[in-house]
């Protein structure tokens, strides 16, 4: 059997077994061990993705495709994996809860992201979905002697659970009325001439919510704002990136390679759940005070720009979604890695919105990467965030949904309030307790390049990450 | 004769029981994990039926699969409920409201 296809799985898969075995039998000294190593796995797997992971095509039965769709978002996932794990050092130590499972369970989750990217077929779909969501649901609860991380473990689980039961239904139903699981069998189904059958509809229905609910597109995304607060914040910035680039680009493969021939069926329940998102995530985030909360409101907010570039159903649209997650990914580990920053003076967390009044006068460097952060998000001229919200909106009105491009747009300015909020508190109000430092120079030199990166020295970029991102739609097309 | 159509309601009706017991119930959250495993049993009574209908055996190995996964979600499902009725004494479904808004 040629594995070469799916080489960084298998790096991923047998690293995380070992180092699970390491964590048994070490127990707790090797915590610091199996933190660098599983970075390193995740980096080692996305240099294997160079060759025949991204080019090999569709292997094992039409299982799984190798093709460079999956490659970049692999590379997206596994990357984020990596800054999650390195945003953790630091903060387990300082409680009791230390332990070397954590970088394992993100290793698991990273691999059942890299599954779900690449899937061709429903079965797999599932499975990575499924591998995903349950080292997700560990990792929601993982300080398990803090009350909100179990509630907000137990709240995931629970909808998680719902949501991939409704998915599966609608995969019995696609599978029971097109007769096969592969995603070309799907499209072909549904090209057979006449309008599609009921039972198909139902399908694209049930399955498009499933995937709605893991990128917690509106109208299910009540968990988002309960798991990201409760949730420790390392395992935050870990659910508001990798799953959440998975999910999308699992949606945009389904929807473009399976369901394709009925894009009319899809873009308009693709179109609401993009307003919807933009103008919930907008509005609700107002009268925030938890800047968890905030973030997550602001991660709504933000996959309704993506799910915008969905809607035009071209080329040029889904390239437009992936550079739009590209961009997105670093945006929001880097807010999150500031979030984690924010410490009182005895070390402790603080997540208030107010800690950071003043911030300007006692820590100015953390003060500008957070004002560039925030900036970007909402998508302001010059910072990086602004370009991939032209080129979703661009997508939009090329495909001749100008009225769904201007609609986006009044919800970017709605949504730029609160962003502009914690700037304004960050640099005209009255001096706040200064944080304590942050002895994580690893953890300063990626806030440090995102910021770089999402600051106007990223439009330098564009052309490379353009044609990568062009090539990568044009692979599923 | 039992056909395709008698399967697919039960497991309509199975899977219509499955949502309305995890929104309307508001007791244990225990039932609350009975009612998931409602859900992917109708589930798997739609493969199954759709398999044998079809004469194609892949909607049983997928049946197959939901039923391993369906058996790991519970686990983890427990032991996170486990946890939480540590730390709070209680399963009760309003009893999971300490984060709001």
């Amino acid at each position: 059997m040629n594995v070469a296809p799916i080489l960084p799985e298998i790096i991923l898969g047998i690293g995380a077994i070992v180092l699970m075995l390491v964590a048994a039998f070490a127990g707790r000294r090797s915590g610091g061990f199996t933190s660098w190593a599983a970075v390193l796995l995740l980096i080692g797997a996305t240099l294997a993705l160079i060759g025949a992971p991204s080019e090999a095509g569709a292997v094992y039965g039409g299982l799984v495709t190798a093709d460079f769709f999956g490659a970049f978002g692999k590379s997206l996932i596994f990357l984020a994996s990596a800054v999650a794990i390195i945003a953790a050092h630091g903060w387990f130590e300082r409680g009791t809860e230390h332990s070397p499972e954590y970088p394992v369970l993100i290793l698991f989750s990273a691999l059942g992201g890299a599954v779900m990217v690449s899937a061709i077929s429903l079965v797999t779909l599932y499975i990575g979905l499924e591998l995903l969501s349950l080292a997700g649901y560990v990792l929601a609860s993982y300080r398990r002697n803090d009350d909100r991380s179990a509630e907000a473990g137990l709240k995931y689980f629970l909808l998680g659970a719902l949501a991939s039961g409704i998915l599966l239904y609608g995969i019995s139903l696609l599978y029971g009325f097109s007769g096969t699981m592969n995603f070309n069998g799907i499209a072909a189904a549904f090209e057979r001439g006449g309008p599609p059958s009921l039972g198909l509809l139902f399908g694209v229905v049930f399955v498009l919510a499933g995937v709605a609910f893991k990128i917690s597109a509106v109208p299910f995304h009540f968990w988002t704002p309960d798991v990201y607060e409760g949730a420790p914040t390392p395992v935050t910035a870990f659910f508001a990136s990798a799953p959440k680039v998975a999910a999308v680009l699992l949606g945009v493969r389904l929807c473009i390679d399976a369901l394709g021939p009925a894009t009319d069926a899809w873009r308009q329940i693709v179109i609401f759940a993009a307003l919807a998102s933009i103008f919930l995530g907008a509005v609700a985030a107002y009268g925030q005070t938890n800047i968890k909360r905030l973030l997550a409101y602001s991660s709504i907010n933000n996959v309704g720009f993506a799910l915008v570039g969905l809607a035009a159903g071209t080329p040029v649209g889904a390239s437009s979604v992936l550079f739009y997650m590209a961009v997105y990914v670093v945006m929001t580990l880097g807010a999150f890695l500031c979030v984690l920053w924010m410490r009182d003076k005895d070390g402790e967390a603080v997540e208030d919105i107010y800690a950071l009044s003043g911030l300007s006068q006692t820590r100015p460097a953390f003060a500008v990467a957070l004002a560039i952060f925030m900036f970007s998000l909402a998508g302001i001229p010059p910072l990086f965030g602004f370009w991939p919200k032209l080129l979703v909106f661009q997508a939009a009105v090329d495909a001749g949904l100008v009225a769904l491009a201007v609609a986006a747009i009044v919800g970017t300015v709605v949504g730029a309030y609160y962003y502009l909020k914690i700037v304004k508190i960050v640099y005209f109000d009255e001096a706040a307790p200064a944080f304590a430092r942050v002895r994580q120079p690893v953890q300063g030199a990626l806030i440090f390049l995102a910021a770089v990166a999402v600051s106007p020295l990223g439009y330098l970029l564009i052309g490379p990450l353009q044609s990568l991102t062009d090539r990568a739609a044009g692979s599923i097309f | 004769m039992i056909s395709l159509a008698h399967y697919l309601t039960v497991a309509a009706i199975l899977f219509v029981l499955g949502v309305l017991g995890i929104f309307l119930n508001r007791r244990n959250v225990i039932l609350m994990l009975m009612a998931i495993e409602l859900i992917l049993l109708s589930v798997n009574i739609n493969l199954v039926a759709f398999s044998a209908f079809l004469g194609d055996i892949v909607g049983q190995v997928m049946a197959m699969f939901v039923l391993t996964v369906a058996a790991a979600e519970a686990a983890i499902g427990l032991a996170i409920l486990v946890i939480f009725f540590r730390g709070r004494g209680s399963i009760a479904v309003e009893d999971v409201n300490r984060m709001r808004g």
